[in-house]
């Protein structure tokens, strides 16, 4: 099975493409979604894909052109004027952040739809194309894009390995990082920004509504295995990767399996297999370490057992 | 009934129906859940559908509103669980849900009208058309009835559950203390917002459910401070978005859902800038009016110490006064020009002050507090 699809891999020139963008996007975003995951940024990814889509349609009003290249600059922007909305409002009033990325997310798509439904009337709308943003379409992929993906991931990917200790301090201890006198606000600024464009580029593969679950879910799954940054966030990549490659095999195994949710459920999986038998975090372990405790304390061995627990003990 | 009026009106009750449990969503800042919520609910929609084969089926609602509360209670686990926070619980569980309601559609579209693009966007212009009829009399649109229903639910269950909502919204503790149940209230209003979600994104799409249910209440708190004012004013808000939407598509040709969605987003633009209290301009206009306050005082001060001493002559002066207290000529002039509007010091000549006995008064508490 694993051969067939290793050769179809290779050899079939569709698949190729689509597998390599599918893993490519789930590498990046699984990634980058760590720094997300630990600072509680979770739905940001949720809110961002969703805000992209009035700047995916106003980048092809503007230019007319269908590049990718052109919308994923459009939704990076939006999506990046969304998160300063977010900022913005945290700050200045007494909104909390959940409520504003609720009217982020849904403000920003229905302006993004308004737009939509504009360019649909007009005669020239050669819109077709601009849905699959919407909800993905990972066999939409050309090999430009999949370069494109893989051109900027690498980019981000040197950047993180750059700031790499400022962006540690910034998921852990930004105060700390401040009286260093590492402008904070600016690392703050650069890991939203790398985030944001991790979001978008994967919009076209798996769409608005399940973006934030690739962000997310390698991340989760991967917090589970280590307590380490650094393994962290490679642990995510290759789980991110597997799932994009994992659901574009997928998909091509039957009609109608669309690849954006099979890349989701597959991801999601390993996440309920992480938090289910991850060493030592894992909840199987727990149960079984409350066993033995138990049956150790049963059997009357006093080793470990607390001076109440001894019958009729008590000092 | 014209057709126009007949969205009208649904638009009004889906927004008013919308807006009520929103209030308490934003309030516990649980907001994100009804955008997990009106996701996950195309599962319970599509299994209810393989049970019945019915697309009208009102198993489709209560299948709905079970995925709706199976939803929060996978959330609330594996939060509980302590291996993920509640933003990831929330990012892991509705995807996975709505994945799974994706992939079984595509799987088996060819048996059921069900695509994915009429649930996220809706298409209120369209819900008219399917009527509610009995014995041949046309009794209006099935989604406005429905939403009626849900509507008079809502407003129901908030003025019975009001003061226990209130007290586990505002100090979850008194009420736990005081024996009212945070679990049982926590899940009939989740149940709540769940048969809203359903009933809405059918008429409207998920997304404008959410851009209703936040965006109304989240503006409202920025213009009260009272929860029945808040209430209210949310309903206002969420029906006046409906309208104006409504009207912009309908004359720009454009999405309706969309443009209302847009419309709450100009009405929270507008009040996070200009609310009387608690907006943007406010706050700098009070800032401005601190800063100016508390140098007139820092003035009095430095006048007062100065106040038959040698240099009184030297420190009295207005110009020295800018470069002594760092000031830029502006800001010293509408110091002094304050100051002496309120009675603290007067102008002698044209270029040195002196502390009337108020300004002296005010000095001298100013220093001791």
């Amino acid at each position: 099975m694993g051969d067939g699809f290793l050769s179809a891999l290779l050899t079939d020139p569709t698949l190729r493409v689509v597998g390599l963008g599918a893993g490519a996007v789930g590498a990046l975003a699984g990634a980058l979604g760590c720094f997300a995951l630990l600072r509680r940024q979770s739905l940001l990814g949720d809110a961002v894909s969703h805000a992209a889509l009035p700047g995916i349609v106003l980048a092809f009003l503007l230019t007319g052109s269908r590049a990718t290249p052109v919308l994923v600059l459009g939704a990076a922007f939006a999506g990046w004027m969304g998160t300063l909305f977010v900022m913005a409002v945290v700050r200045h009033s007494r909104v909390p952040e959940d409520s504003a990325l609720g009217i982020l997310l849904s403000v920003f798509f229905g302006a993004g739809l308004v737009l939509l439904t504009y360019l649909q009337r007009t005669p020239t709308a050669a819109q077709a194309g601009l849905d699959t943003f919407l909800f993905g379409q990972a066999a939409t992929l050309l090999i430009q894009d999949v370069i494109l993906v893989v051109g900027v991931g690498a980019v981000a990917i040197l950047l993180l390995a750059l700031f790499w200790k400022e962006m540690k301090l910034l998921c852990f201890d930004g105060e700390y990082g401040r009286v260093q006198g590492i402008p904070m606000n600016r690392m703050d600024v650069l890991l939203t920004s790398l985030l944001v464009v991790a979001i978008v580029l994967g919009l076209q593969t798996v769409g608005v509504v399940l973006m934030s679950a690739l962000v997310v879910a390698p991340a989760a799954a991967a917090r589970q295995w280590t307590d380490s940054l650094g393994v962290m966030v490679l642990l995510a990549g290759v789980l991110g990767g597997l799932a994009g490659v994992g659901g574009a095999w997928v998909s091509t195994l039957g009609d109608g399996i669309p690849t954006g949710p099979t890349i989701v459920l597959l991801a999601s999986a390993v996440v309920v297999v992480s938090i289910l038998a991850a060493p030592r975090r894992g909840i199987l372990w727990d149960r079984i370490r409350l066993r033995r405790t138990r049956a150790r304390l049963r059997s009357g061995s006093p080793g470990s057992a607390l001076p109440g627990d001894t019958p009729g003990g008590g000092v | 009934m014209p057709l126009h009026l007949e969205i009208q009106l649904l638009a009004v009750v889906v927004a008013a129906a919308c807006a009520l449990p929103g209030v308490f969503l934003v309030l516990r800042r649980v907001s994100l859940i009804s955008d997990a919520i009106s996701h996950s609910v195309l599962l319970g929609i599509v299994l209810a559908f393989f049970w019945v084969r019915d697309l009208t089926h009102p198993a489709l609602v209560v299948g709905a509103t079970a995925t709706g509360i199976l939803t929060v209670v996978l959330v609330e686990a594996l939060h509980r669980s302590g291996r993920v926070k509640e933003d990831a619980a929330i990012a892991l569980v509705f995807p996975a849900l709505f994945s799974l309601a994706v992939l079984l559609i595509a799987r088996y579209a060819g048996q059921m009208h069900l695509d994915v693009h009429s649930v996220l966007l809706g298409e209120i212009a369209l819900s008219p058309f399917r009527r509610w009829e009995m014995g041949g009399v046309d009794l209006g649109p099935r989604t406005l009835w429905m939403m009626g229903g849900i509507l008079v639910l809502n407003a129901a269950a908030i003025l019975i559950l009001w003061k226990e909502l209130k007290l586990s919204t505002f100090d979850p503790a008194l009420a736990a203390a005081l024996g009212f149940s945070p679990v049982v209230l926590h899940y009939s209003f989740m149940a709540l917002v769940s048969v809203t979600a359903v009933g809405a994104f059918d008429a409207v799409g998920s997304i404008l459910v959410v851009a209703l249910m936040i965006a109304p209440p989240a503006t409202a708190w920025l213009l009260t401070d009272r929860l029945t004012h808040m209430v209210g004013l949310s309903v206002l808000l969420a029906v006046s978005a409906a309208l104006s939407g409504f009207w912009g598509a309908w004359i720009l040709d454009v999405s309706i859902a969309g443009a209302m969605a847009t419309m709450t987003g100009v009405g929270f633009v507008l009040a996070f800038f200009l609310a009387p209290d608690r907006g943007v301009l406010a706050g700098i206009r009070r800032r401005t009016r601190q800063r100016v306050e508390f140098a007139g005082m820092l003035l009095a001060v430095h006048l007062l110490n100065h106040e038959g001493t040698l240099d009184e002559v030297q420190e009295t002066r207005i110009d020295h006064l800018q470069q002594h207290l760092r000031w830029s000529p502006d800001f010293a002039r509408r110091v002094i020009n304050r100051a002496e509007r309120v009675g603290w010091v007067r102008r002698e000549g044209s270029e040195r002050l002196r502390l009337t006995p108020l300004g002296r008064e005010t000095a001298r508490v100013g220093m001791t507090r």
